[in-house]
């Protein structure tokens, strides 16, 4: 490894480091309860919650570390904790 | 909207700071320069050769993260540079009010063009929960732990955001992470506003309260629906804007949620504690007339 001068970090360079398999639980969405409130992709601590073309939102596992905000603050109940299985 | 903050930090599950910092690259946008000390949010954006942040990120010591901010500001303002780029000093609350007080009272004191944003949760967390000043009375923190005799924190928290008042800034604001919203507007406020100005975000910490990774933002909430966490702002240190609540819950619904306040429910005498903690908010609906 070599350290430039100053020890300069590329931005976003966290990218690599996958914290999904932190995980115990998973959030599902429920499509038919959500109202698109954006709640869940503003709380989220990990920017785990992606927008989509349709104006719904999915999970990006690779990073979501199963806190469960987003289930807990869900105006509608639409975001489900389920034990996450190998 | 595209976060600034790139997710694969290393933060616990349900992390306050990553949210306190989310909020505050949603409010300044882009053109901004952050400034952090050694703490948990350094620690888990910026493991070397890694960092999550989008914008210039510097990492400072705890004695001169104001200082280092201040000599940014002074140095693009020297070279004329300096556009509308917004420089924010972000530290916790041993960065802000312990350690860093000094720095912090002097770039305040000089003037600079920045703004000062304290994410508290109120003990050193980073280092295994140890108390600082920002540590409410009768919490139970490492150096400050609850036993036989003992009933935790035995001294109020410290009152900086009238300190940082004190200092003629032109605006001073407390918010909570549980207000999104809130702390988005008043961050965005702050760098808007010309001069040294700050935002003191109360920031529940799912480690070192105790309490599950997904209350983070339930707990905040709760603070400031008991009174003891008034979010307000000032500007030219008068009282401008209160968040009104109309029906203040009491404060057990807000203690018995977290771990480091379980000792005033299991242990003989925690009631009278209790009382002390409910005139504290009593005292906050009286002094910032939040009814």
């Amino acid at each position: 490894m070599t350290i430039p001068l100053g020890g300069v970090c590329a931005p976003g360079s966290t990218l690599v480091n996958k914290t999904g398999g932190w995980r115990t639980f998973k959030p599902v969405f429920d499509y038919d309860k959500c109202i698109k409130c954006k709640l869940c992709e503003l709380l989220c601590p990990d920017m785990s919650v992606d927008p989509r073309d349709d104006g719904f939102f999915e999970f990006n596992y690779d990073f979501c570390k199963g806190c469960g905000i987003c289930a807990n603050e869900c105006p509608k109940d639409a975001i489900e904790m389920v034990l996450e299985e190998k | 909207m595209k976060s600034l903050l790139a997710p694969g930090h290393r933060g616990c599950a349900g992390c306050c700071d990553a949210m306190a910092a989310k909020f505050t690259l949603m409010a300044a946008g882009e053109d901004c320069i952050v400034v952090s000390p050694t703490g948990c949010l350094e620690v888990m954006t910026t493991p070397y050769p890694e960092s999550s942040w989008g914008v210039p990120f510097i990492h400072s010591l705890f004695e001169n993260n104001a200082a280092v901010a201040s000599g940014i500001e002074a140095a693009l303002k020297s070279k004329g540079e300096m556009g509308n780029t917004k420089i924010i000093a972000m530290g916790g609350d041993g960065a802000t009010l312990d350690i860093g007080m000094r720095s912090v009272s002097g770039a305040f004191e000089r003037g600079h063009d920045f703004t000062f944003v304290c994410i508290d949760n109120e003990a050193y967390m980073n280092t295994g929960v140890q108390r600082s000043a920002a540590t409410p009375f009768a919490a139970s923190t490492t150096t400050s732990p609850s036993g036989k005799v003992s009933f935790g924190n035995i001294r109020p928290k410290k009152n900086m955001p009238a300190i940082i008042a004190a200092h003629g800034s032109p605006y001073v604001a407390t918010t909570s992470i549980g207000y999104p919203k809130d702390m988005i507007r008043k961050v965005k406020t702050a760098v808007d506003v010309e001069g040294p100005t700050y935002v003191h975000a109360h920031s529940p910490c799912t480690t070192g309260w105790g309490f599950d990774t997904s209350k983070t933002v339930e707990v905040a909430k709760m603070a400031v629906e008991t009174c003891l966490w008034p979010l307000y702002e000032m500007e030219d240190g008068e009282i401008t804007k209160v968040k009104k609540i109309k029906n203040p819950k009491p404060v057990e619904d807000y203690l018995k949620m977290q771990r480091r306040f379980k000792h005033l429910f299991t242990k003989e005498g925690g009631d009278e504690f209790i009382k002390q903690i409910q005139a504290l908010a009593d005292e906050n609906i009286v002094k910032f007339g939040l009814q």
